[in-house]
């Protein structure tokens, strides 16, 4: 495939930036999107230009860290992956693909397609967890025992991986999507009940402080989402809202 | 030669851990906040040991060079934990335990420090499902578990494919806590690049904030290495891409031992490369192959009918099939250890009978599983004259409940269905048992440097058994570490704060500083993945997964070779005080040429075959056994320590014999 990329080049945080376009050939169906960035980088530094700095890591879809906004879409135009899984059979010969950054004012860009999410960890820092100690005292681990069910619901919740693409998608920026799914996972546990009013007014409260938008229920940052978080965490929250402020 | 103590303590294995923990010294609360602890890593060793000692009291730094330390790289880890529960009520035991994961690491581990992993174990499951930990349960309510290769109990906890994830999450969420409190101060997008040591003593570490550029000193009164395996050295592997032994590489270049180097796990049951632009590579859990069966054909003529994309698996019919794993091995099957299986596939592909285009694959099925289960689902839900359309729907649904997102990431990556078609599995690199050595307190030979998780050499041997890698990070960090560095640490409650202004900060500093100018002025004309990639491929052909003597040797000065010609023509863009990818790369890679330069030393020296290393002069000739792998426990049975000496063909070796009271060494046999 011979394809034309269009990518957000921005040189720090404080620089503006703009789109620069490079033309790419022989890519094939197999490589994932990731692969084809390697491969411009790596002829950008025979050419002596300076490669484009992308955030990524496992590569696997599970980390969380890969994150880019392409044609439009958070994560690309596949569903349930994220921008490392995505392969390049998702495009066709001659196609024009636009790459950028995710975007949020809580996201501020870094370098060329890196933000800084930080925001997130302060918000799971507010509360997300359980106060117990690592002390090797805790009861055995059946003597609690929960219904398949809700540990299952708990289990969905948890396997967000905090990329940030429901932020990136949502028209207002706003960060329930992920706020939610923490929330819900100890929501749906016993161990989580003792906390459980702080925990929700607390991360609601850190998540305005980071100037996240409000959610206004479009639930495009479900179709994004690569993990197939359910907007229903979000209705959960807001019951657990509902009980913590009465 | 004997500058090797492992001060194990005296007394029946079964107490010494205990006997231990009642007579080391203490630091009392208010001592504990004038004591600072640098961490690097918040994988799951270093993430708990950092949650752990701050909430003890410490004042911890941890470091990491993820842009949050949730993303460290055992969020990857799919199949399960292991832990001694026996909730399953099939005889398992805390010796169970550590007699099989001693077996499995083919007699290469330190028995004491393995009975501890065992007897903490239990704990580890309590503590997790108290932070939240959303285990996978049955319809009671309890925990389910499953089993994993190379043991007959089924003692493995999971979380979905996801148990990585969840019990980073977990750690995370204490580390969180201890953030939220001021007691952690946490450093992400930070590279350590040296340790600075005081007196003989790790004091301190210098590392590269990733976003400015800057160097940093940090001071404190203890460092602890939770940086991970080395497995990138072959390039592709399982690890993510920033992976790296640069923290334990430059701190066995400030004088600790580097153990077992050559002990490197290639995992059975990965997806298969399809080019030359791959950048890594994908596991599928082990757990498959509880249900899945592994196959090639038997007639060459239909493998190179299959490789050339004129046949299909499916027509293939059972008695043209070669389930060689279960042919080899009838007691184990497709459960053998890792090692066993990975070399068997490798074995069946070098003859011929590999099954994609590469000639590097075999099948994983999971026809007969499905069939299986379906069947089992038809009797309980009373469907006597089940069709068979109807028993494939019943048993997919129980394949899919285990293992959905598994074989939705292969059909992503492949573009093939496996329910439909078998899927396509090759080894690939993917866990080191070497790594830095440390003694009983888990403390290496540098005084007050820990070195805890996939970081150390310590209880894995010469091939870790699934599921326990979990184990041992979270049983480091959450129970072992906060002890014994309490007892080091109780003299250090007057020595007030480190200072960094002195001259072992500045040189530390500045050594840094000319290697990494040194790395942006070169100006050649190669990016430093073309080094990485060749440094790979010497690896995965002379150091992989069967070595001799003549491949090692050739490895050595090829590695050498290679290290000059990269410092003298790789290329890397940019500046030292921005953000800069490839300079970040360009360093791991630097310490990956001197690190596989001593793996391939340690390789050739250890002239015997025991776990994940094969050496192809020592096998056995007959009987029962031919062909299989042989040990030599006569000559052999020692950890190999590596001491620093300026270049890898320096170094020199120190062997710290290992003793057996309590497990017979026996041949490892899985027939
Ligand atoms: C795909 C995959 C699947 C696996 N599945 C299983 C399984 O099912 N069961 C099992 O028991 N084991 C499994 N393992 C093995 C297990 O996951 C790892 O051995 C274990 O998680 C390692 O944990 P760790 O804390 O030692 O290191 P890691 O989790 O790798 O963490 C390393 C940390 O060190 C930091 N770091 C590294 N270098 C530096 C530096 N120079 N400066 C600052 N910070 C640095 C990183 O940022 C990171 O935070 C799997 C491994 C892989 C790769
Ligand atoms: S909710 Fe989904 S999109 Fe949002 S951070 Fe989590 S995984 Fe990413
Ligand atoms: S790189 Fe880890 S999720 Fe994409």
């Amino acid at each position: 495939m011979d394809l034309t990329l269009k990518i957000w080049r921005q040189k720090d945080a404080k620089s503006t930036g703009k789109m620069v376009t490079y033309p790419i050939s022989g890519i094939e169906g197999h490589m994932s999107f990731l692969e084809m960035m390697d491969i411009l980088n790596d002829e950008l530094i025979e050419k002596g230009e300076e490669p484009v700095a992308f955030d990524h890591d496992c590569r696997e879809g599970i980390c969380g860290m890969c994150s880019m906004f392409i044609n439009g879409e958070a994560h690309g135009p596949d569903r349930k992956v994220t921008t490392c899984q995505l392969h390049m059979r998702m495009f066709e010969d001659g196609e024009t693909i636009h790459i950028e950054p995710f975007r949020a004012n809580a996201f501020p860009v870094l370098k060329d397609l890196m933000i800084d999410r930080s925001s997130f960890d302060r918000i799971q820092q507010s509360g997300g967890y359980i106060s117990v100690n690592t002390s090797g005292n805790t009861q055995d681990a059946n003597a609690l025992p929960i219904p398949k069910k809700d540990a299952d619901l708990a289990m969905d919740a948890a396997t967000c991986i905090g990329c940030g693409a429901c932020v990136a998608t949502c028209k207002n920026s706003s960060a329930m999507l992920f706020v939610s799914a923490k929330v819900s996972q100890y929501a749906l546990l016993p161990q989580g009940q003792v906390e459980a009013k702080d925990r929700v007014l607390n991360m609601v409260n850190q998540m305005d402080v980071e100037g996240f938008g409000s959610c206004t229920n479009t639930g495009a940052c479900e179709v994004e989402c690569p993990k197939g978080i359910s907007i229903e965490n979000i209705a959960r929250m807001n019951r657990e809202l509902m009980k913590a402020t009465v | 030669m004997s500058t090797l103590d492992s001060k194990v303590p005296e007394g029946p294995i079964k107490d010494k851990w205990t006997t231990y923990k009642d007579n080391i010294n203490l630091v009392n609360p208010a001592n504990k906040r004038k004591i600072d602890i640098i961490v690097i890593g918040t994988g799951l060793a270093g993430g708990s040991a950092a949650a752990t000692l701050a909430e003890q009291g410490y004042n911890v730094k941890a470091f990491c060079y993820q842009d949050s330390p949730r993303r460290a790289h055992s969020i990857a880890a799919q199949g399960g934990i292991n832990a001694a529960k026996n909730y399953q009520g099939d005889g398992d035991s805390n010796y169970r335990l550590f007699y099989d994961t001693v077996k499995g690491g083919d007699y290469r581990s330190r028995e004491a420090n393995v009975y501890r992993l065992a007897e903490v174990s239990a704990n580890i499951i309590d503590q997790c499902v108290a932070q939240g930990v959303p285990f996978a349960r049955d319809y009671g309510g309890l925990l389910d578990n499953r089993s994993f290769g190379g043991v007959l109990v089924s003692r493995t906890f999971y979380a979905k494919g996801q148990t990585g994830q969840q019990l980073l999450l977990g750690a995370y969420s204490a580390m969180n806590r201890q953030i939220a409190r001021g007691k952690i101060e946490m450093y992400n997008r930070h590279e350590m690049l040296d340790v600075v040591k005081v007196d003989g003593k790790a004091r301190g570490i210098i590392a590269r904030n990733l976003i400015t550029g800057e160097l940093e000193r940090h001071s404190a009164h203890a460092v602890v290495i939770a940086s991970g395996g080395y497995g990138n050295v072959y390039f592709l592997s399982t690890n993510a891409m920033g992976s790296n032994v640069t923290a334990a590489w430059k701190t066995h270049k400030k004088g600790a031992y580097f153990a077992n180097p050559c002990f490197t796990q290639i995992h059975p049951t990965c997806i298969p490369r399809s080019g030359d632009y791959q950048s890594k590579l994908t596991l599928m859990s082990e757990s498959l192959r509880n249900d899945g069966r592994i196959w090639v054909p038997k007639n060459l003529e239909d493998a190179v009918a299959i490789q050339e994309g004129k046949k299909k698996p499916t027509e293939l019919s059972e008695d043209e099939r070669d389930y060689y794993l279960e042919r080899r091995y009838p007691a184990f099957g497709n459960l053998v250890p890792r090692d066993v299986a990975s070399r068997a596939a490798k074995e069946r592909c070098d003859a011929g009978f590999g099954v994609n285009k590469t000639g590097e694959a075999v099948y994983l099925d999971f026809k007969s599983a499905i069939e299986r289960y379906g069947k089992e689902q038809a009797k309980i839900h009373n469907e006597e004259n089940a069709s068979s359309a109807r028993i494939y729907e019943l048993g997919k649904g129980i394949v899919e409940a285990k293992y959905g997102n598994l074989f939705q990431m292969y059909e992503k990556i492949v573009d093939e269905n496996p329910y439909k078609t078998p899927m396509m599995i090759y080894p690939a690199t993917h866990y080191t048992m070497g790594g830095l050595w440390v003694d009983y307190n888990l403390m290496t030979n540098i005084e007050g440097c820990y070195a805890i998780g996939e970081a150390n050499f310590s209880d894995h041997g010469a091939n870790r058994l699934g599921a326990s890698a979990l184990m041992q990070g979270l049983a480091d960090g959450y129970f072992v570490l906060p002890y014994t560095i309490g007892d080091y640490l109780s003299n250090d409650i007057r020595t007030g704060e480190i200072a960094t202004d002195t001259s072992e900060f500045s040189e530390a500093e500045n050594s840094v500083k000319e290697i990494l100018e040194k790395l942006v002025n070169t100006n050649g004309t190669k990016p430093v993945d073309y080094f990485h990639k060749k440094l790979g491929k010497i690896m995965w052909d002379k150091v992989g997964m069967s070595r001799n003597a003549t491949g090692l040797k050739e490895a050595i000065a090829e590695i050498q070779e290679l290290r000059a010609d990269f410092w003298k023509d790789v290329r890397v863009p940019g500046g030292i005080n921005e953000v800069n990818r490839e300079l970040e790369k360009a360093g791991r890679v630097a310490d990956f040429l001197e690190l596989g330069e001593l793996f391939a030393k340690d390789a050739l020296v250890r002239e015997e075959s025991c776990g994940g290393h094969f050496r192809e002069e020592s096998v056995e000739i007959d009987g029962e056994q031919k062909g299989e792998a042989k040990r030599d426990d006569v000559n052999y049975k020692f950890v190999s320590a590596w001491e620093y000496k300026g270049v890898p063909s320096d170094a020199q070796l120190h062997k710290e014999q290992l003793i057996y009271e309590n497990i017979e060494l026996k041949q490892r046999s899985y027939k």
